[in-house]
């Protein structure tokens, strides 16, 4: 037995600097797009609720909450599309359960590769979820009769999409630290329901009763969808996109460290 | 002097009140093949996942080419390949894009990844269903695609986790190859199985695990030497007297074993009659033995000789048999 077959035939522990790990993120996120495309059906939650939604409650709520539908989209569109980009960040934390379970982890596991990117490159796929969410949204609005501020609409998009993906981490931290895939959406779901739908984003606050007013005013989807609604009205924001944005830091600040430690122990 | 491929002491992995690998002693040189035999809950699995750095020992060291798997860990990943017992690819993904990904993810550019898949599908003769979803893939062909995912590095070392459980015999000398392969190019494989025939066939030692213990290290042969190259089963009747009656036919039977092949045979009572069973060097002795008990009157109701199963290997090495049933025995001769 010769030194030359017994010495890696590779170089050495490749680095998991920050370049290195970026990279492997960036081959994770194409193994997440890849997926979608194969199995589109996953993709159904930022498809199909932002065109059945947008359409239900336009013409369901339009003319008794605003006189018309028209009338009614520029208060509607922002709440939709705050409402599905948030449930759309619940996919995170289930999917992330899901592929942990799998065989496939046991791979990842034995690579030398950082830690954490499965983890980053999972969270750069879902934000292909939210443009697309973000942009059918949209264009419905305009299909049915909604004129935003063009600059404006750009910027609480992205606004919008930035704020999600901050979400997605709380998820993401509930799927590492949930028992199974179903719990985690179990858990998702209750959190979100009265989030989403105690707002502003539907109707006018004022026609509530005043404890539920407190509540509503409190709710950071209020801010969101707020600070939508003056960005694409008029193309400048106010108070609430300053508070929409710290909400976000905050939250990533937070459960940033919380999901990827909770990962890291499971891995 | 090189570091041995693998050198383990005292591994223990314990999961709530049960041992599964209760301080298991490794030493594998490099270049060679090496087996881990044992029934399913031997161990065999857990001890492979903590030399390849997905669980952390409970107690005791090991060290993967001079490297150790809990401080070094990130070392031994980069020089260790693994093919787990459950096929990890994903299933969602082409083979192609498979060993793309996992390309990427070991640091291969683009091109490089995909000429380094496009080859790997060429050698293991996947280059036809390259881009065919993995759902279709039969078990064979998955394992095929489990194992070269592990060989992308090119580690000098590879685990591979019962590679053959579940394949059908053609499939299985496919992957026999393959592994045979894998070593004359210079890497160390060791290797986990159920199997007697496929440790004797492929490694040059093999160490048998029970109960998260190694109870028999050795080469084939040595292991063979302690239960025989054969094992004969003998049932003869009993005509209604105790088994351990002297003078009996069950006893007289057993002496004559004794005095053949001077090994003691297990006996399992049948109705009116017991079965014994038997390690055995060579068959001539079968026609001594018949013509022994055909002068002491005694009645023989069946003989088979069979190759020693790992159930047989099992009692002999520990005096009980392994939980799982195995492969049947597989040569019978009936009398």
């Amino acid at each position: 037995m010769t030194t030359a077959t017994l010495a890696p035939r590779r170089a050495a522990a490749p680095a998991t600097g920050l370049g290195a790990t970026a990279s492997q993120s960036l081959a994770m996120a194409w193994r997440g797009l890849v997926k979608v495309s194969r199995t589109p059906e996953q993709y159904a939650d930022v498809l199909i609720q932002p065109i059945l939604f947008t359409l239900m409650f336009g013409y369901l709520f339009g003319g008794a909450v605003a006189g018309s539908v028209k009338g009614y989209l520029p208060q509607l569109l922002p709440g939709i599309l705050v409402m599905t980009l948030i449930t759309a960040s619940t996919v995170t934390g289930v999917q992330l359960r899901e592929d942990m379970d799998k065989g496939v982890f046991d791979r990842f596991r034995s690579l030398p590769i950082a830690r954490v990117a499965p983890l980053a490159g999972g969270l750069l796929a879902d934000a292909v979820r939210y443009v697309i969410a973000t942009v059918l949204t949209m264009v419905m609005g305009v299909i049915m009769g909604w004129r935003p501020h063009a600059v404006g609409a750009v910027a609480s998009g992205l606004l919008v999409i930035f704020c999600a993906w901050a979400m997605s981490w709380i998820f993401a931290f509930f799927g590492v630290s949930a028992r199974s895939a179903s719990a985690v959406q179990g858990v998702s779901f209750l959190v979100l329901f009265p989030l989403t739908f105690l707002s502003n984003s539907f109707v006018p606050v004022d026609t509530l009763p005043g404890w539920l007013q407190g509540f509503v005013k409190v709710n950071p989807m209020s801010h969101l969808v707020t600070a939508v609604r003056e960005l694409t009205a008029g193309g400048t924001g106010g108070a609430d996109v300053a508070w929409a944005l710290l909400g976000a830091v905050v939250v990533i600040a937070v459960f940033a460290p919380l999901a990827v430690r909770g990962y890291m122990r499971k891995v | 002097m090189n570091a041995p491929a693998i050198e383990a002491r005292g591994l223990v992995k314990v999961f709530g009140d049960n041992r599964a690998v209760d301080g298991v002693d490794l030493d594998v040189a490099t270049g060679a093949i090496y087996g881990v035999l044992g029934p399913n809950g031997a161990g065999k699995t857990t001890t492979i996942k903590m030399l390849a750095t997905l669980l952390s020992p409970d107690a005791g060291s090991a060290r993967v080419l001079g490297h150790d798997v809990v401080r070094e860990a990130h070392t031994v990943r980069s020089i260790v390949g693994l093919t787990g017992q459950y096929a990890s690819v994903d299933d969602d993904l082409s083979a192609r894009e498979n060993l793309v990904l996992f390309g990427r993810l070991l640091g291969l550019g683009i091109r490089g990844a995909k000429a380094k898949a496009d080859a790997l599908l060429e050698e293991f003769a996947l280059t036809d269903a390259a881009t065919r979803p993995l759902k279709k893939f039969s078990g064979g062909m998955r394992r095929r695609l489990d194992l070269a995912a592990s060989l992308i590095a090119q580690p000098p070392l590879i685990f591979l986790d019962e590679p053959t459980t579940g394949l059908d015999p053609r499939t299985r000398l496919q992957m026999w190859d393959t592994i045979r392969r894998l070593v004359a190019e210079g890497s160390t494989v060791l290797l986990t199985t159920q199997y007697l025939d496929e440790a004797d066939q492929l490694a040059d030692r093999i160490a048998v695990i029970d109960r998260g213990r190694v109870v028999a290290e050795g080469t084939a042969d040595d292991l063979k030497r302690s239960v025989g190259t054969q094992s004969l089963h003998l049932t003869v009747a009993s005509h209604g007297g105790s088994h351990d009656e002297p003078g009996g036919p069950v006893a007289v039977t057993r002496a004559a074993i004794r005095s053949l092949t001077g090994q003691e045979a297990v006996l399992t009572p049948v109705s009116d009659g017991a079965r014994l069973t038997a390690p055995l060097d060579s068959a001539a002795a079968v026609s001594d033995l018949l013509v022994r008990l055909h002068t002491a009157g005694v009645e023989v109701r069946e003989l088979s000789l069979s190759k020693p199963t790992l159930d047989e290997v099992f009692l002999a090495l520990t005096g009980h048999g392994a939980q799982d049933s195995d492969e049947p025995a597989l040569q019978e001769v009936h009398a």
